[in-house]
């Protein structure tokens, strides 16, 4: 294995502006990489080799030729990064893993591919995820499902089960993710990777196909929490396009990084979720829960338990809520201006078939489920109950929320009350699916920040201990979660990542 | 909460403009039967005196000033076109007159 | 779809039986610069598809931003129809799937309107003043445009396929809509046209909208029920959609008017439903009926905030409002003394603007009516043109109307210098100079060919002589000759007086 994929974000930024290697050895040593494994894994949709090897050639002849260009470079310039295929892109295929979108060619970036290309960060390629997002074990692509590095028998988690594997592979030192319920944080706990959901808003979600709109948001996946607070500042800030967005900027997310890197929480209030343990939370996943708190009070924090009673209606909540804005985001898919159009079987040739012939078609089952239940949940005579009350749940948690913050200043939970399961076991039933979300939802519902960072091993696979901050105080996250990432490594002598098993790539039958 | 039957499914499909076998809409009703028990808790809750929230993050006024931007060439505008004719999309007979 | 002629009943007899009630929903096309939730330009008329963004295609991925001077012109048409202005609102998705509506949901208002409670005085021709409530105006999108491909001509019936352009995808629309207006009786259609042409006024009076319904621009849907005369409660309603013109409005309600009225005598229930207005054979065919198609599934748009009113914010639009049309034709009316006739002539001819800029040149109100109802009208009609669109201007009129006050020219030479500067050959003054059409005036011409009839009309003169003042017209005969017909009739007169010694 080249090093130079075993590096940082960081890192590899330091060595290229070091001239100690360049960033077109970097790109190449990672799709090399993404050769090697990709086959097994199924991490990446679509690879853009070509590109990124012609921006990593530029960043090094930028580099070379030095004076106030190179000066200019972003940080992260000539670094490579994988995108979550539900963020659209011009010159690369965008499919939200759905057939519906096979072959659909973006005619312009989502805005935070327009600050990737601006900072020239090299795009290795699309990742997968379950099919619009929706699932939280990658199983539900239309391309095939994404097998955990850490055990391939197992999901990496979802929806961004492609960036996370990707990531936890060294097929990338970055990618992106979105989040609408835990698709960043679920996944990164499960594959012992960093994820962070910012503040609702932080980041432009111009250009990610929406899911549930009020809750999805775009986000960093890497290996360390300094990584993430580099890739949040690049590509968060207030945009025009995106009425939702923040209108200030959210600073100081690499210093608070580096701040808590130093391993000290003195005067921190740490806030302990008390209805987020416990009962339905694995023993192995407690147990290194535990062991975290420890060492955050050893470090000077102050721990204090929460209550949050309303939690528990967070995944009602979440399920009226999302699948609601999904059955509308989705209509837009009709066979009519873009994406495939089938025609139906028999009978007469009109486009109200031709939508209903393209949609059952074009969509897989677990989309088509959420699309009926929120066309269920939106319908005459069940608003009220349904949406309405699910909107009234929301301020609910918005208060325990408030006031668990009086307490504290970040909270902290598990951030997903299971390792990750084998590969279709829960094939048969949805319920226990979403169930692996409950943690994470919450965040969603309410607008604030959350990171996962990996808590140790469980039965041998990653347990995700995940930070929870108020709105617009991502900087805490980062602090909390630099502080326990070093607490932890200090600890164990080593990363967590670093005790992956090598993936047996002869296990699994190399798909075409 | 009332469960939902395969009639209601068979309406919400059409509502959704999902064609659905009648192999898919036994197994959706019972599907959907389960997840609308495990969510229908929210109602226990949601009294009348509580506002909902539509937005996590209150914002208002988020307005731009109306001035002409970049528009899409005819080129990218039909790139990904099912089918086109004249410049225009072209879709199949509307049977619905509205 | 019925293609049987529905039975009717008179008109009058109709309304013997039954009262009318109406309700009109009223799209109204903003003319911002670009459109409601992109920065595509909102153009009529061009290319297909050339005026779209990825938002307007709905493109996977896309967000809208809300265009602010829509909102603005938006309260303003709330403040001229008199409504409350909310102080917080917001939008709303509707869904339902149509190939013109690229996102199958219209991005909309429901519950929260940004104008509502309002009223309009509509006043009919006879000058009877009728009070229409408004229920909302409310923000929207417009749809793009569907052509109907094969069948019978362009109609959606029998079409093979049909071609979309996405150009007036997200234009944005204000919808107005009444609450129900009872008591309009025998006057219904003659209320239902007057209420679109005031709104029609009241839009194109802001600056709001180009407010032209045949490209669309004001777009009716109109409500018709019956009730018995004795009855409290409303009728079923049927809504007439898209009567685009003044006249489709009023025929459209009569004709429903007419056709309620038959189904109810014979005993049948009118069906709640759509109607689709032929303006070619003036009636309504039966469109769908109210169904589970209409389970709109509203919620609140996730991807757009509230707008919150400061008082600050309407107070300083109200300030941009200019005087309402009806205000306006009161206040000229008494400034210019017309009669009632007079001035409801103006008012059709539509020159109303055209005599307050020729008063504001320089001429009284008598005078500017008598052009622009006069040899201006009467050159329009030759035309064939609106007295608007002749092309005369307000100094044109002062023009000639001072060389006739400083007796240059008389009225007749005055109305051919009218056409000469239509000819485009320059200003009134320019033409009597170039086509040497000045009154001769020259006293000492004037008086040789004075003497010069009088020599040649001996008998004339004693006729004058003996009184028979009416004789000096024979004499001006010759003098007119003479000068060309050029002669000032008046100082004619005095010469001849004069050298009569009467």
């Amino acid at each position: 294995m080249n090093e130079l994929i075993k590096l940082s974000a960081a890192e590899l930024a330091a060595k290229l502006r070091a001239g100690e290697t360049t960033s077109v050895e970097a790109v190449q040593a990672h799709l090399d990489r993404i050769a090697e494994v990709d086959g097994t894994l199924n991490a990446f949709l679509h690879v853009n080799a070509e590109e990124a090897l012609a921006v990593a050639a530029e960043v090094d002849a930028i580099r070379a030729a030095g004076g106030a260009e190179a000066e200019a470079l972003h940080p992260l310039a000539g670094v490579p990064i994988a995108i979550k295929d539900l963020i659209v892109t011009k010159g690369q295929p965008t499919t939200a893993a759905s057939k519906m979108l096979e072959g659909w060619m973006s005619p312009y970036d989502a805005t935070v591919i327009e600050k990737i290309r601006a900072a020239k960060l090299p795009m290795l390629g699309k990742t997968n995820l379950d099919e619009f997002a929706m699932g939280s074990s990658t199983e539900h692509s239309a391309y095939g499902v994404t097998r955990n590095p850490w055990d391939l028998g197992r999901i990496p988690g979802g929806s961004g089960g492609g960036s996370a594997a990707a990531v936890a592979a060294f097929e990338a030192p970055l990618a992106l993710g979105t989040d609408t319920g835990g698709s960043i944080r679920q996944p990164g706990a499960v594959t012992g990777t960093v994820g962070v959901k910012p503040t609702y808003g932080a980041v432009s979600r111009y250009g990610a196909i929406a899911m549930a709109s009020s809750l999805d948001q775009i986000g960093p996946v890497s290996r360390t929490v300094l990584d993430s607070a580099l890739l949040q500042e690049l590509i968060g800030g207030h945009d025009p396009k995106d009425s939702t967005s923040l209108p200030q900027d959210l600073e100081g997310l690499v210093a608070a990084a580096q701040t808590g890197a130093a391993g000290d929480l003195s005067g921190v209030r740490v806030g302990v979720i008390k209805e987020l343990q416990g009962e339905g939370y694995q023993k192995g996943v407690q147990a290194r829960f535990n062991e975290s708190l420890e060492l955050l009070k050893n470090a000077g924090a102050e721990i204090v338990e929460v209550s949050c009673p309303n939690f528990k209606y967070a995944l009602g909540a979440y399920y009226l809520i999302m699948p609601s804005e999904v059955s509308s985001n989705l209509a837009k898919f009709d066979g009519v201006r873009f994406g495939q159009r089938v025609l139906p079987t028999e009978g007469p040739l009109t486009i109200e078939r031709v939508m209903g012939a393209t949609r059952a078609a074009g969509f897989g089952d677990e989309v088509k489920r959420r699309i009926i239940l929120g066309t269920y949940a939106l319908s005459a005579g069940y608003y009220d109950a349904y949406y309405g009350s699910a909107q009234k749940v929301r301020t609910l948690i918005q208060r325990d929320f408030d006031a668990a913050f009086e307490q504290a200043d970040v909270l902290i939970s598990p951030t997903a009350p299971t390792v990750a399961f084998e590969l279709g076991a829960n094939d048969n039933d949805p319920v226990a699916m979403y169930l692996n979300d409950v943690a994470t939802i919450p965040a969603n519902l309410a607008g604030v920040p959350g990171i996962t960072v990996p808590g140790g091993l469980s039965e041998g696979l990653p347990v995700g201990i995940q930070f929870l901050a108020p709105a617009y105080e991502d900087a805490r996250l980062y602090r909390a979660g630099a502080a326990l990432e070093t607490l932890l490594e200090k600890q164990w002598g080593h990363t967590l990542i670093s005790q992956a098993p090598a993936i047996d790539t002869a296990s699994i039958a190399q798909e075409a | 909460m009332s469960a939902i039957s395969r009639e209601d499914l068979v309406h919400l499909a059409q509502l959704a403009h999902i064609e659905m076998s009648d192999a898919e809409l036994d197994k959706m009703t019972g599907e959907l039967d389960a997840i609308v028990g495990a969510i229908a808790s929210v109602s226990e809750v949601a009294s009348s005196d509580i506002p909902a929230t539509s937005h996590p993050i209150p914002l208002t006024n988020v307005l731009r000033e109306d001035v002409v931007g970049q528009t899409l060439s005819i080129d990218d505008v039909l790139l990904n076109a099912p089918d086109s004719d004249s410049d225009r999309f072209k879709v199949p007979a509307i049977l619905d007159g509205e | 779809m019925s293609n049987y002629t529905d039975e009717l009943v008179d008109f009058d007899e109709a309304l013997d039986r039954y009262d009318p009630v109406l309700g009109f929903e009223v799209h109204v096309e903003l003319n911002t610069k670009t459109k409601m939730f992109s920065d595509a330009p909102n153009a009529f008329g061009d290319a297909p598809n050339t005026n779209v963004t990825p938002v307007d295609l709905g493109l996977p991925g896309v967000l809208p931003v809300v265009n602010k001077t829509a909102v603005e012109y938006s309260i303003l048409i709330g403040l001229a129809l008199n409504c409350q202005i909310a102080e917080k609102c917001g939008f709303a998705r509707k869904n339902y799937f149509y190939p013109d509506t690229p996102k199958n949901f219209q991005t909309s208002q429901y519950d929260d309107p940004i104008a509502h409670d309002g009223w309009l005085d509509i006043e009919l021709e006879d000058g009877e003043v009728f009070r229409v409530e408004i229920e909302r105006a409310h923000m929207e999108e417009d749809a793009g445009k569907l052509t109907h491909m094969g069948g019978a001509a362009g109609r959606i019936q029998g079409a093979d396929y049909s071609l979309v352009d996405y150009n007036r995808a997200g234009v944005p629309l204000v919808e107005i809509v009444t609450k129900p207006i009872v008591g309009a009786g025998k006057r219904a259609p003659e209320l239902a046209r007057a209420y679109v042409a005031a709104i029609r006024e009241i839009v194109k009076n802001l600056g709001v909208s180009d407010a032209k319904m045949e490209r669309g621009n004001v777009r009716c849907d109109a409500n018709v029920s019956l009730m018995p005369k004795d009855a409290e409660k409303f009728g079923t309603r049927t809504e007439t959609k898209n009567v685009n013109s003044l006249r489709a409005v009023e025929h459209a309600v009569r004709f429903e008017i007419e056709r309620h009225a038959a189904v109810l005598d014979s005993g049948n229930k009118i069906v709640q439903e759509t109607r689709h207005w032929h303006e070619d054979t003036r009636s309504t065919t039966s469109g769908r009926p109210k169904s589970d198609a209409d389970d709109y599934r509203y919620f609140p748009e996730p991807d757009l905030v509230p707008i919150v009113t400061t008082a600050e914010w309407v107070e300083e639009l109200r300030s941009r409002l200019p005087e309402p049309p009806a205000d306006r034709r009161k206040r000229l009316k008494a400034e210019w003394g017309y009669a009632d006739k007079e001035f409801r002539d103006v008012v059709n001819a539509g020159v109303l603007d055209e005599i307050e800029a020729t008063i504001a040149a320089g001429t009284s109100a008598a005078v500017a009516r008598k052009w622009w109802m006069g040899e201006i009208a009467r050159l329009a009609k030759a035309a064939e043109k609106e007295i608007a669109d002749l092309g005369v201007t307000p100094q044109t009129i002062v023009e000639l109307n001072s060389l006739i006050e400083a007796k240059k020219i008389n009225d007749k030479i005055a109305r051919q210098v009218l056409e000469f500067v239509l000819a485009g050959e320059g200003s009134p003054a320019e033409i009597v100079e170039k086509r040497s059409l000045a009154v001769v005036n020259d006293d000492d011409a004037l008086g040789k060919a004075v003497d010069d009839a009088i020599a040649a009309m001996p008998d004339v003169v004693e006729k004058i002589k003996g009184g028979k003042m009416q004789a000096i017209g024979a004499l001006m005969g010759p003098v007119m000759k003479a000068t060309r017909g050029q002669a000032d009739a008046g100082r004619v007169r005095e010469i001849v007086m004069e050298k009569l010694g009467l």
